[in-house]
C-alpha cells in the first residue's frame, strides 16, 4: 500500500544526476583498457530541486539496496534524508550510483506510513500500543514457553538488510541466551547457495575474488547472474572494460536473452541458454570439455593444492557437448566454444547468482563453477576472481555472525572444539550452545510454526508473507493462532499485518552499523537523522528484549554487555580473530576513513598462496553429498585429510521435481527488475522507480504468445499445479525468454510470483527452488491501458 | 555355493523392499518437502541396484528366503514399511525404520563382495562395491535427517 503522498516527496530525476538514471541505468560511460585503474565518476541525486551547497550535512555510509555496497554520502537537510552521492574515494564504486541507490535509498524515510508506535494485536485487529506493552507481551511469551517447552519453541527468521552489529547481537542472544537453534535469515533464499558452495570447494565462506579483478581479467563469466539488472554499478564497470580498449570477452549462461546476453554476442563471446533447471548437466559438459583439453588445466597447481580430481572425472564423464544440448537445449558447439573461452584466457573472472543458486541442484552446479576455476589455477591472482555473489546487501554479515544458523565467526558445528572457543568467549556452558542440533533452516522452521512446535517466531525486516515459496501457506502460518508472532520492520509489511506485535523499527540512515558486500568490503553507515516517532534501531530492540528476559552467563554477569553498536562490534570482532573473516584491526576509527575497507585487513583476494581453510581443525564444514545432502562426518573428513587442498566435488544431473506436462506445458521461472528491490519496501516509495515498474507482468516467448494469441498487454492467467495468478504479458522483451519458458518478476506483493513456486530445496544449501515450476497459461483477455498508473 | 546365490537373493529382495519403503514414506509425509523428494530419489537408486544384479542373478540362479534347503537368511529378511506414521514423533521412527532396512542391505553387499572375491568373480564383486557405496550413502542421509528431526520431536513435539 502505497499513497500518493508517499511517493510525492520525491520528485524524481534531478538535474543534479544529470539524466533521467531510470532510462540511463548504468549512466554515462568511462571505458579504459585492461589492468588500468577504474576511472571515478561521482553520481548524485538530491530530492526537491536541492543544490549541493544547500545541504546541511553529509554523513557517510553505503548503499544498501543490493548487494554490491556502493559506497556514499546521505544529504541530511532539515533534519531529512533529502538524497544521496556516490563516494568518489570508495573502492567499491569509485563515485557511482545506480537507479536504485540514487532515487530508492531515502524516500521511504520519510513516507507518512513509516511505522511509529508499536502495535499489539487485541481482539483480532492491531492497535497502537507503548513499549512497555509491546515488549511486555513479547516477553511473557517467551519466558512461558521457555518455561513449559523449552528453547526449542523460539525461532527466528531475520533479513539480509540489518547491520552487523544487529545480527551478531540477535546470535548471541539465540545460540547463547536461549540456546535455539531455530534461526536463519531470508538470505536463505538468495545466498545460502553461495555460502554451501563456497564451503563445499574451500572449506569456509568468504569471497575469493575481488572488484578490482574487473579491471585485469580476459574473460568474465556470468552464471545464471543477470547483473545489469541486478548490480547496475558492477555491470557499469563491466561495461567500462567491454567498451574500452582491450576488452574481455563474455560468456552468459542464462535462459534469457539479457543485456549480458547481447553483451556476450557484442564481445565475441558466447550466450547459454540451458532450459530452465539443467544447469548441472551444463556445467558438467564444461568442466569435461576442459578436462578432454589436457593443455587447459593446470596439473602441477591441482596436484599441489586440490583432491577429488579423479572423482570429478567421473562424474563429469557422461556430459559430452552432444548431451548437454540434448539435455539443456543448447548448440554442442556453443558449449565447446565457451569451454575453449576458459581453458585458454589468462584471467578469467567469475560470477553467480540466483540464476544458479535458486534453482535445482543448485549448490553442485555453483560447486562446478569453483572446479572450473581450480582445473586452471585460476584463483587468488588479479584477474582470476571468483565471486558467489549475494542477492541482499548484508546477506553476508548475517552468515558470519550465524544469525542464519551457521555458526558465528565461519566456526563448525560438528566441531567441538569451535564451539567451547564461543563459549569461552561468551562465557557460557558450551552445551547451550546448540550444536547438539543441526542448525535448522528457514523452510523447516515455518513447518515448526505451523505445527505449534514453534510457539513463538520473530521475524526483521523481512516480509515472507510475500518472498516465501508458497505464500498463501506461509500467510495462513502466520495468522493462525498456534504461533505467536512478532515482526520488527519500517512498515506495515503483509507480513506485519498478520503479527500479534509489531515493533516501529529504524532503518538506514536512522542508525549507525556496519555492512559487508560481495567482495568483503566493509563499509560503516553513520546514523544521519533521528528515527520516526518511537521506532527503535533494530539493535535496541533486541538489546531492551536481552535485558527484560535476564539473559546471564555462567558466573551470573549479563550475557550481553553492549549498548552501543561500536561495542557490539568490538565483541564481534574479537570474535573472528585467527578465523577466515577475521576483522580484528578494522575498527569503526579505521571504517572512518575515505573508503570501505575488506577482511581481513590488507588481503584483496584469498586464497593467492593457494592454501584453503580445509585442516579438519579449521573448517567451517565437514561437507556435504551434493546429491542427497548428507553430511560428511569428522572421521571421513580426516580420512581425506584435505590438509589446506581444494575440494574438487561433481554430481550427476537429475532432472527437476516439476517436469513440463501436457497439463501444465510450460515451464515458468521468476527473478528480479533493475527498478525493485526484494518485496519492494523501500523502492515502491520512490516514484520514479515505481514508474518504471508499477506491476507485476509476464514475459512469453514471441512463438509461444501467437499460439496462444497473446498480444502485448492481455491479461493472462498463470496457473501452476497449485495456485494461480493473472498478470498482463509482456511480449518480446529486450530479456527475450525462450519458448516454452515464461517469466515473472517476485517483487510484487498483490502478484505474488511465490503462490506459482513449490516447496522444495536444494539438500545441500537449503536454498528454495523458485526457478523451476511447469505451468499452463491462458489468456483472459485484453488489457486494462488505464490500469498502468495504480500503484501495489 | 547354494549360499552366495541365497545372499543375492537376499539382497535383491532387500534392495526391492527398500525401494518400496522409502516410497511409502515419501508417500506418506509428502508434505515435508524434503522427504517427500529425497526418499524417491532413493528408491531410485534401489531400483538401479537390482538393474545391476540382475544378469548375476540370472547367472547364480536366485534362491530367495523361504524356499527350500535356505533357511539361514529367513530371520534376516526384514518386512518393509506399508505405511508411514504421522507426525513429527512418527517421521523419526520412519526414518529409523528405513535405517534398519539400509544396514541390512548394506552388510548384505558387504557379505556379497567378500564372496565375490572369493571366487574372483569380478563382475559381481563390483556391482556389490558400487552398491554398496551408494546404500551407505542412503544412510548418511538418514543419519543426516534424524538428527535433524530429533531435537523437536522428542523434546517439544506433542
Ligand atoms: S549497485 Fe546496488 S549498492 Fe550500488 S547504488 Fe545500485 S542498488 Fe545501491
Amino acid at each position: 500500500m502505497v499513497t500518493a503522498n508517499a511517493t510525492d516527496a520525491n520528485t524524481g530525476p534531478q538535474p543534479g544526476s544529470g539524466t533521467d538514471r531510470t532510462r540511463d541505468i548504468w549512466g554515462e560511460r568511462t571505458p579504459h583498457p585492461r589492468g588500468t585503474p577504474w576511472p571515478t565518476r561521482v553520481d548524485l541525486h538530491l530530492e526537491d530541486g536541492l543544490a549541493e551547497d544547500q545541504v546541511d550535512s553529509w554523513v557517510s555510509s553505503a548503499c544498501l539496496l543490493c548487494s554490491n555496497g556502493c559506497g556514499c554520502d546521505i544529504a541530511v537537510k532539515d533534519g531529512r534524508m533529502v538524497g544521496i552521492r556516490g563516494r568518489e574515494t570508495d573502492r567499491v564504486n569509485h563515485g557511482r550510483l545506480g537507479p536504485k541507490g540514487l532515487y530508492g535509498s531515502t524516500p521511504w524515510s520519510h513516507s507518512p506510513d513509516r511505522l511509529t508506535r508499536p502495535l499489539v494485536r487485541e481482539g483480532g485487529e492491531l492497535v497502537e500500543t507503548d513499549w512497555d506493552t509491546a515488549m511486555g507481551r513479547v516477553v511473557a511469551r517467551s519466558k512461558q514457553l521457555l518455561e513449559e517447552q523449552g528453547p526449542l519453541s523460539h525461532g527466528f527468521y531475520t533479513s539480509g538488510q540489518l547491520f552487523l552489529e544487529e545480527y551478531y547481537t540477535l546470535a548471541v542472544i539465540g545460540k547463547a541466551g536461549l540456546g535455539t537453534p531455530h534461526m536463519d535469515g531470508n538470505t536463505r533464499l538468495c545466498t545460502a547457495t553461495a555460502a554451501a558452495a563456497l564451503k563445499e570447494s574451500f572449506g569456509a565462506d568468504g569471497q575469493p575474488g575481488s572488484y578490482a579483478d574487473i579491471e585485469h581479467c580476459d574473460a568474465l563469466f556470468l552464471y545464471g547472474h543477470n547483473m545489469a539488472e541486478t548490480q547496475t554499478v558492477l555491470w557499469s564497470r563491466i561495461l567500462d572494460r567491454t567498451r574500452g580498449e582491450d576488452p574481455p570477452k563474455v560468456v552468459c549462461v542464462d535462459p534469457r536473452r539479457t543485456a549480458v546476453a547481447a553483451e556476450a554476442e557484442a564481445t565475441g563471446g558466447v550466450h547459454l541458454a540451458p532450459t530452465v533447471g539443467t544447469n548441472l548437466a551444463l556445467m558438467n559438459a564444461l568442466t569435461r570439455e576442459l578436462l578432454e583439453h589436457d593443455e587447459w588445466v593446470d596439473h602441477a597447481w591441482v596436484d599441489a593444492h586440490t583432491i577429488g580430481l579423479e572423482g570429478l572425472r567421473a562424474a563429469v564423464a557422461p556430459y559430452t557437448p552432444e548431451k548437454a544440448a540434448e539435455i539443456c537445449g543448447v548448440d554442442a558447439d556453443a558449449v565447446r566454444r565457451a569451454a575453449r573461452i576458459f581453458g585458454e584466457s589468462e584471467a578469467v573472472l567469475s560470477t553467480v547468482l540466483q540464476g544458479f543458486y535458486q534453482s535445482h541442484q543448485a549448490t553442485a552446479a555453483s560447486v562446478a563453477v569453483n572446479n572450473l576455476h581450480l582445473l586452471r589455477g585460476q584463483i587468488g591472482r588479479p584477474g582470476c576472481g571468483l565471486l558467489q555473489m549475494n542477492g541482499q546487501p548484508t546477506a553476508q554479515n548475517n552468515r558470519e555472525t550465524g544469525a542464519d544458523g551457521d555458526l558465528t565467526g565461519f566456526r563448525n558445528w560438528d566441531n567441538p572444539q569451535h564451539v567451547q572457543e564461543l563459549a569461552d568467549h561468551w562465557n557460557v556452558d558450551p552445551m547451550t550452545i546448540p550444536h547438539w542440533a543441526p542448525p535448522t533452516h528457514a523452510m523447516q522452521i515455518f513447518s515448526y510454526a505451523e505445527a505449534g512446535t514453534v510457539g513463538l517466531l520473530w521475524i526483521s525486516a523481512t516480509n515472507p508473507a510475500v518472498s516465501m515459496p508458497e505464500s498463501e501457506r506461509i500467510k495462513r502460518i502466520l495468522a493462525g493462532d498456534q504461533c505467536f508472532v512478532v515482526v520488527q520492520d519500517l512498515f506495515l509489511t503483509e507480513t506485519a499485518r498478520l503479527a500479534d506485535v509489531v515493533l516501529p523499527a529504524a532503518g538506514w540512515g536512522e542508525k549507525t552499523g556496519c555492512f559487508t558486500n560481495v567482495d568483503r568490503t566493509v563499509h560503516l553507515s553513520r546514523q544521519a537523522v533521528d528515527p520516526p516517532g518511537e521506532a527503535r534501531s533494530d539493535l535496541d530492540i533486541l538489546l531492551a528484549y536481552a535485558d527484560a528476559m535476564g539473559f546471564t552467563d555462567k558466573d551470573g554477569g549479563p550475557l550481553i554487555t553492549w549498548r552501543t553498536p561500536e561495542e557490539a562490534y568490538q565483541h564481534w570482532s574479537a570474535a573472528t580473530r585467527g578465523r577466515p573473516c577475521d576483522y580484528t584491526g578494522i575498527t569503526y576509527e579505521v571504517l572512518s576513513g575515505p573508503t570501505g575497507v575488506q577482511w581481513p585487513q590488507g588481503v584483496e583476494r584469498l586464497y593467492a598462496d593457494a592454501r584453503f581453510p580445509t585442516h579438519t581443525e579449521q573448517c567451517e564444514t565437514f561437507g556435504h553429498d551434493l546429491t542427497t545432502g548428507a553430511t560428511v562426518t569428522e572421521q571421513e573428513h580426516r580420512a581425506q585429510a584435505p590438509a589446506g587442498r581444494a575440494f574438487l566435488k561433481g554430481a550427476p544431473y537429475s532432472p527437476p521435481h516439476e517436469e513440463p506436462s501436457e497439463a501444465y506445458p510450460f515451464r515458468l521461472t521468476t527473478g528480479r527488475t533493475v527498478y525493485h528491490f526484494h518485496t519492494r519496501t523501500k523502492t515502491a516509495r520512490s516514484r520514479p522507480l515505481d514508474e518504471r515498474a508499477p506491476h507485476a507482468w509476464v514475459e512469453l516467448a514471441p512463438g509461444d504468445s501467437q499460439r496462444l494469441g497473446v498480444t502485448d498487454g492481455d491479461l493472462v492467467r498463470l496457473e501452476p499445479p497449485r495456485g494461480s495468478v493473472d498478470v498482463p504479458a509482456r511480449i518480446g522483451e529486450v530479456t527475450e525468454v525462450p519458448e516454452g519458458t515464461v517469466f515473472v518478476p517476485f517483487h510484487y506483493g498483490d502478484h505474488p510470483a511465490n503462490e506459482l513456486t513449490m516447496t522444495v530445496w536444494d539438500p545441500v544449501s537449503k536454498q528454495p527452488t523458485f526457478k523451476t515450476a511447469a505451468c499452463r497459461v491462458t489468456r483472459l483477455g485484453a488489457g486494462n491501458p488505464t490500469d498502468q498508473g495504480e500503484e501495489g | 555355493m547354494p549360499h552366495l546365490a541365497t545372499y543375492v537373493g537376499l539382497a535383491d529382495h532387500s534392495e526391492q523392499t527398500l525401494a518400496d519403503s522409502f516410497r511409502a514414506i515419501a508417500e506418506g509425509h509428502a508434505h515435508v518437502a524434503d522427504v517427500f523428494h529425497t526418499c524417491r530419489l532413493l528408491a531410485g537408486w534401489c531400483d538401479r541396484h537390482r538393474e545391476a544384479l540382475a544378469p548375476v542373478v540370472d547367472r547364480y540362479g536366485e534362491q530367495g528366503p523361504g524356499q527350500e534347503g535356505v533357511d539361514e537368511p529367513e530371520r534376516l529378511h526384514a518386512a518393509g514399511l506399508a505405511q508411514a506414521r504421522e507426525g513429527e514423533v512418527g517421521l523419526l521412527r520412519d526414518l529409523q525404520d528405513l535405517h534398519v532396512l539400509a544396514s541390512l542391505v548394506q552388510s548384505t553387499w558387504m557379505v556379497i563382495a567378500q564372496g565375490a572375491q572369493g571366487l574372483r568373480d569380478r563382475e559381481l564383486f563390483q556391482i556389490a562395491q558400487d552398491n554398496g557405496t551408494e546404500t551407505s550413502r542412503q544412510i548418511a542421509w538418514l543419519d543426516t535427517r534424524m538428527k535433524v528431526a530429533a531435537p523437536q520431536a522428542l523434546i517439544v513435539a506433542p
